[in-house]
């Protein structure tokens, strides 16, 4: 990442061995990484694995010492493709994105590298976004494990399993010749714990060695007629060796006593979960010493058939605890039950909800379900755990009435902001267009207060998303894209795709700089600053280099001329496709990095000016307006001090950055001359000084006199 | 003064304590997490600790989850405890709220437990958005909360914590980890939250600060030195015989029901104009207090039209606006909350975007329905009245230039707005004055209807439009029971979104036969 400092977390990536590692998951898998003689990573940023990418990003001194290769991927699919280093050489090399959207965008490199299969430890390294909190559509990535035969590990979310999932991912796929996933949740990447480490290994090859002794396998090529042969050796070779591998390692686990009527079988990620809930119900303790038997698969897939069928056979019935949907653990349960004819009863998903997260509270309701229906002798259950509790809120229903939805908008300052402000101000005008979005964080215009935008199609897509729209009309289609979009994809499946279909719609580019949504890492047209990119490349070079004739560039600040060329835009004669690129710097990352410089000039007594914006109370008449055309975190209100009125007015608080767009809104949309900027000038110059205490003066002096007048006929 | 509490000596294993921080993106949630981890394991716990950021970060809100199990008992049984990832309803020691309500929500999501959760809240607000771009007031009702939060929690700690912060200039992590410490809700001693703040080595002096003061508040030993703001109106001292006029026939004409509303808007209308206006003002009360023979007690209608004509006298023409921006007061208000120190220099710069309707405004009346009317001043103005003006005023030519707009108050009679404003307030009246004898509480909705009408420009007119669509409504509630209730629900829906869209709805529904007649059904 650009703006922010990743030291600590270098640190504790040299640890040694014996030395304890206190940190989030994702860092620990970074490490872990490190420890097992990894040579190459490589990865798409976006939570909650985003942290990975940023912290290896600035870790160049000490991946050099190890022989690692590092590079942020242009895309998920550039990630995924980079595997193919580990087909023909004995290199382990792992892969990370944010999961569903980015295994969709991987998926073709996967199938591919899952075909012909590899020699050296592939591991791809999974954030799975899924239930609170998530930022996508809530799908599986178990799927894809099935659908390319990827194995899929889902280790229980405590930093040591964690750890041993990495390493033992490596083998797993050494073994089986087959790539593996790492399945972390959103809550196990950002847990913080701790773990013993072990010493970085230096792999005995490196990418160089592969380079110099280059080799070919045709048999490992995805062309008939081996990719005929692959499929068959995935089923006779590949499977049988990860089964051997699972089952004699004890990747699965087995906890609570055996010989009872019922069990629970869940996926690892779940499992203190399943342990709260037991607790609550005083079915465990907090060490996870249960009443019941747990199967806890830590290997998602592929199941191992024959200890499904031991772990079932004999109990009356068995829970399965598997989240999200299609429900493919449990459909593959039932089929191993019923081919080996075991009769014990498999419950799931009718007990436990079909779709969306299994919190605590709602593996509990489950298990309570569970045991009511099936363990009509609790006393076979063992002992009963101590510890349970009860607590049971009564808090009235029209509470959640009184608390406001808090919808995520742009931050304080954001350069975004006055693209869509613009737009509302020209929906009033020419009436509202068809708006295309994309992924990244302008797709908070769908949001209140400025309610833009018709679909999202996924990352770089959002021109792509508005091509059925390229017919005779009296309207044009406005689309979004962000510049990591842009570099994502979007440069070939949207404006390419525009230019070559002679589209004659407008696409917005929001240049701000970074990928800003998952934290602000680089893109090609970032300013330069880092000696091991290469950044400062265009987007209006590269969009005319593919051929669009009407571009023009704007400072997103300046709302007027971001209304006027969109209206421009909207309304030429000019046939073709148009784009806009809006740029200004995201704000979040410029103060990070302008705010400790101008700290460090104010204290050495240089001039530093900061703006601040206001708005006056006693002519503000709390209509809001303002409001409703920005969003600003630092826009906000507080009560009328007027006695007469009762609407609150608009106040800008202390966290105001000064970007200028509250007063270009009040300009361009002619509201109000309530609002006020500040220029405050620390240690100023001696000329400066001079002309402001004489103007000061002079005005003091004229309003003593006004001042005078109205206190004569005050009362 | 809280210490560590004894870890070793617990007989059966004991269970995780269990804390939830439910905050918004960008308030440190995550900072305030780490110290409250490193304080619990100096503490002698092990310490597990989570969160879900990604777009939550962008001021959504979001929940972080703690939980601690002290590090002998784990020895003592040589494994380690199995920690959740995410609060459980009913099973939550302490939840720290960086708002109210977030309080709310935490409330609302089972949270908060009245056998076993200590609840430390920050009662100030960060206004949703939904409440901020409401056309009026659209804020939630946060007594609400702080009932709820009372009975349902074991014990409540709750104050402003932002600004204990930011008195100490520093963010509100810090003082809601002084609060928290200052609850005694965690066996955890003081010195070792203080020492996690210093070893985060940012803004240590004032972070402790912050901790200090909440810490105080929350352990019950400071008060809260907020000041309440005084309702009442400041006596008048009046000096000229004109103003003492003014606040004599308030003493004397009028009920004393109405004394304060008339004094503040008396003297606001002075202070728009002259006494003579005030005057002018009390006269148009005088008209609506004849009609409150049956409602001396409280004068209802008089008070609503008291305080709306007020307002409506001193609409916000250029010359007002003028006025108010060079005033003393103004600037020094500024100044405060710019929080500038007196040797900084600090420039002032107004937006303002004048158009052609507010410099015939502020013209005689012929020659500003005259500018209105012809081609040739628009043709010569636009160039000028295309982009909006930057007018500096802490520079002496632009201050002086708003001076001479502010002194042609001496004209104002005599301009275009003037005319304007005085037939729109006189019709108003007139409308109040021939409702209240048969419907008085119609005629009370008819008195609050001015709020509609706010803003600037455009927003001006867009609420006059929606007032005058109010006005048209009254031949349609004349005379029903529900008039004055209905009419009511009109203004709500005038003010419920800028397209009017519930104002169409409503006006809709109200001229529409069919709902006239299943009303009557009802009324049956």
């Amino acid at each position: 990442m650009a703006e922010r400092s990743f030291e600590k977390e270098i640190r504790k990536l040299r640890l040694g061995a014996g030395e304890e590692f206190s940190g989030e998951g994702i860092l620990a898998v970074t490490k872990a990484l490190l420890q097992s003689g990894v040579s190459y990573v490589g990865g798409y940023q976006g939570a909650p694995i985003s942290h990975l990418m940023d912290v290896l990003a600035d870790a160049e001194p000490l991946l050099k010492e190890l022989g690692v290769h590092f590079e942020t991927s242009a895309s998920e699919a550039s990630a995924a493709a980079m595997l193919a280093a580990s087909v023909n050489y004995p290199l382990r090399g792992a892969v990370t994105w944010k999961s569903i959207v980015g295994t969709n965008v991987a998926s073709d490199a996967l199938s591919n590298v899952s075909s012909g299969g590899v020699k050296g430890g592939a591991l791809i390294i999974i954030g799975e976004d899924y239930g609170e909190g998530s930022s996508i559509m809530q799908e599986r990535t178990h799927a894809f494990a099935m659908k390319s035969q990827i194995w899929l590990l889902d280790p229980r979310p405590n930093l040591n399993s964690i750890v041993g999932a990495v390493e033992t991912g490596f083998k797993l796929s050494e073994a089986s010749n087959t790539p593996v996933m790492l399945e972390l949740r959103m809550r196990a990447c950002h847990v913080y714990g701790r773990f013993i480490s072990k010493d970085n290994k230096r792999p005995d090859f490196g990418p160089g060695d592969a380079m110099e002794n280059p080799v070919r396998d045709l048999s490992r090529i995805v062309l008939p007629p081996a990719s005929f042969v692959h499929e068959k050796e995935k089923i006779s070779e590949r499977l049988p060796a990860a089964i051997d591998f699972i089952k004699s390692r004890r990747l699965n686990e087995f906890f609570g006593p055996e010989n009872t009527e019922l069990g629970i079988a869940v996926q690892g990620g779940l499992y203190n979960n399943l342990i709260r809930a037991l607790e609550m119900e005083g079915l465990s303790d907090c060490f996870g010493a249960t009443s019941l038997p747990l199967y806890v698969l830590n290997v998602a897939y592929p199941l191992i058939d024959e200890e499904v069928a031991s772990f079932c056979a004999g109990k009356k019935a068995v829970l399965v605890i598997e989240e999200g949907q299609p429900d493919y653990i449990e459909q593959a349960m039932h089929a191993i039950l019923r081919k080996r004819d075991i009769q014990t009863r498999l419950l799931g998903k009718d007990l436990l909800p079909m779709a969306g997260e299994y919190t605590s509270e709602e593996i509990r309701k489950g298990v309570t379900a569970f045991i009511r229906e099936w363990g009509n002798d609790l006393s076979r259950l063992g002992p009963r755990r101590p510890g349970k509790r009860t607590g049971e809120s009564s808090a009235p229903a029209e509470l959640a009435d009184v608390v406001p939805p808090r919808p995520p908008g742009f931050c304080t300052g954001c350069p975004e902001r006055p693209v869509f402000s613009a737009m509302k101000m020209l929906d009033k005008e020419m009436a509202p267009s068809h708006v295309s979005c994309d992924v990244g964080c302008h797709l908070f215009s769908i949001l209140p207060p400025f309610n833009i935008g018709n679909t999202t199609m996924g990352y770089g897509l959002g021109w792509a998303g508005a091509s059925a729209f390229n017919t005779e009309s009296r309207k044009r289609t406005v689309s979004f894209m962000g510049d990591g979009g842009f570099w994502h994809n979007g440069l070939s499946s949207g404006v390419g795709n525009a230019v070559f279909n002679k589209n004659d719609n407008v696409l917005v580019i929001i240049d701000n700089n970074y990928a800003a949504a998952t934290g602000g890492q680089e893109v090609p047209s970032s300013q330069p600053r880092r000696p091991t990119r290469s950044t400062g490349h265009s987007i209006q070079n590269a969009v005319k280099g593919v051929g669009v004739k009407w571009l023009k560039t704007v400072h997103t600040y300046d709302v007027e001329d971001m209304r006027a060329t969109l209206r421009e835009a909207l309304a030429t004669k000019e046939k073709g496709p148009k784009v806009i690129v809006a740029e200004g710097e995201c704000m979040l990352n410029r103060q990070r990095r302008e705010q400790p410089i101008r700290n460090r000039m104010a204290a050495d007594g240089k001039r530093v000016m900061r703006t601040r914006f206001g708005v006056d109370a006693d002519t503000c008449t709390g209509d809001h307006s303002c409001i409703r055309l920005s969003g600003c975190p630092s826009l906000t209100i507080r009560d009328n001090p007027d006695p007469l009125r009762e609407d609150p007015v608009a106040y800008v608080d202390n966290t105001c950055v000064g970007c200028g767009n509250c007063g270009e809104v009040a300009h361009a949309a002619v509201l109000c001359p309530s609002f006020y900027s500040a220029d405050i000038v620390r240690n100023p110059n001696r000329g400066e000084r001079i002309v402001a205490r004489v103007r000061g003066a002079v005005i003091e002096y004229l309003q003593r006199r006004e001042q005078k007048r109205r206190e004569y006929y005050a009362f | 003064m809280h210490s560590d509490g004894d870890v070793s000596a617990s007989g059966a294993y004991p269970r995780p304590i269990t804390i939830a921080i439910v905050a918004l993106g960008g308030q440190g949630g995550g900072v305030l997490s780490g110290w409250i981890v490193k304080a619990a394991e100096a503490a002698g716990y092990l310490a597990q600790s989570t969160s879900v950021p990604g777009v939550a970060q962008r001021t959504g809100s979001t929940v972080y989850c703690i939980e601690l199990y002290p590090e002998a008992a784990a020895k003592r049984v040589g494994r380690d405890p199995v920690l959740a990832l995410m609060p459980m309803p009913g099973d939550v020691d302490v939840v720290i709220a960086s708002e109210l309500m977030e309080a709310g929500r935490a409330i609302v999501r089972g949270f908060v437990t009245p056998d076993l959760t200590t609840l430390v809240a920050s009662t100030h607000r960060e206004y949703a958005i939904s409440e901020k771009s409401a056309l009026g007031s659209g804020i939630a009702n946060g007594e609400a909360v702080l009932t709820t939060a009372r009975e349902q929690s074991k014990r409540l700690v709750a104050f402003d914590m932002r600004k204990a912060a930011e008195d100490a200039g520093s963010a509100i992590s810090a003082a809601l980890l002084g609060a928290l410490a200052g609850s005694g809700a965690l066996p955890i001693a003081r010195e070792r939250f203080e020492s996690s703040i210093r070893a985060g080595g940012r803004m240590v002096e004032e972070n402790l600060a912050a901790f200090a003061a909440a810490y105080e508040r929350a352990e019950g030993k400071a008060e809260d030195k907020s000041e309440e703001l005084s309702a009442t109106p400041i006596a008048p001292r009046p000096r000229s015989p004109a103003a003492r006029a003014i606040v004599d026939r308030i003493e004397v004409e009028f009920p004393a029901a109405l004394r304060d509303v008339l004094l503040v808007g008396a003297r606001r209308c002075a202070d728009f104009q002259d006494p003579q206006y005030a005057a002018l003002y009390l006269d148009r009360i005088a008209g609506v207090v004849a009609l409150e023979s049956g409602h001396v007690d409280t004068c209802l209608l008089a008070r609503e039209c008291a305080r709306h004509l007020a307002l409506r006298m001193t609409y916000e023409d250029t010359i007002r606006v003028a006025d108010l921006k060079t005033r003393p007061e103004r600037f020094q208000r500024n100044l405060e909350q710019l929080g500038a120190r007196s040797d900084e220099v600090v420039k002032m710069t107004e937006y303002m975007h004048p158009r052609i309707e507010e410099i015939a405004d502020t013209c005689p009346v012929a020659l500003g329905q005259w500018i209105l009317r012809s081609k040739l001043p628009k043709t010569l103005l636009s160039p000028f009245l295309k982009k909006g003006r930057h007018v500096r005023t802490t520079t002496l030519s632009h201050f002086l230039l708003l001076r001479t707009l502010a002194s042609l108050r001496k004209i104002r009679r005599s301009t275009l707005r003037y005319k304007i404003e005085d037939a729109r307030i006189e019709d108003w009246l007139q409308t109040v004055l021939q409702t209240a004898p048969s419907d008085y509480d119609l005629a009370v909705q008819v008195a609050r209807c001015q709020r509609v009408v706010k803003g600037y420009g455009e927003t001006y007119e867009r609420g006059l439009k929606k007032f005058a669509q109010l006005m048209n409504a009254l031949e349609y509630l004349r005379g029903r029971a529900d008039g004055a209730s209905r009419f009511a629900a009109l203004q709500e829906a005038a003010l419920a979104d800028e397209d009017d869209n519930a104002l169409k709805e409503e006006l809709r529904k109200l001229k529409s036969p069919e709902v006239a007649v299943s009303g009557q059904r009802a009324k049956c």
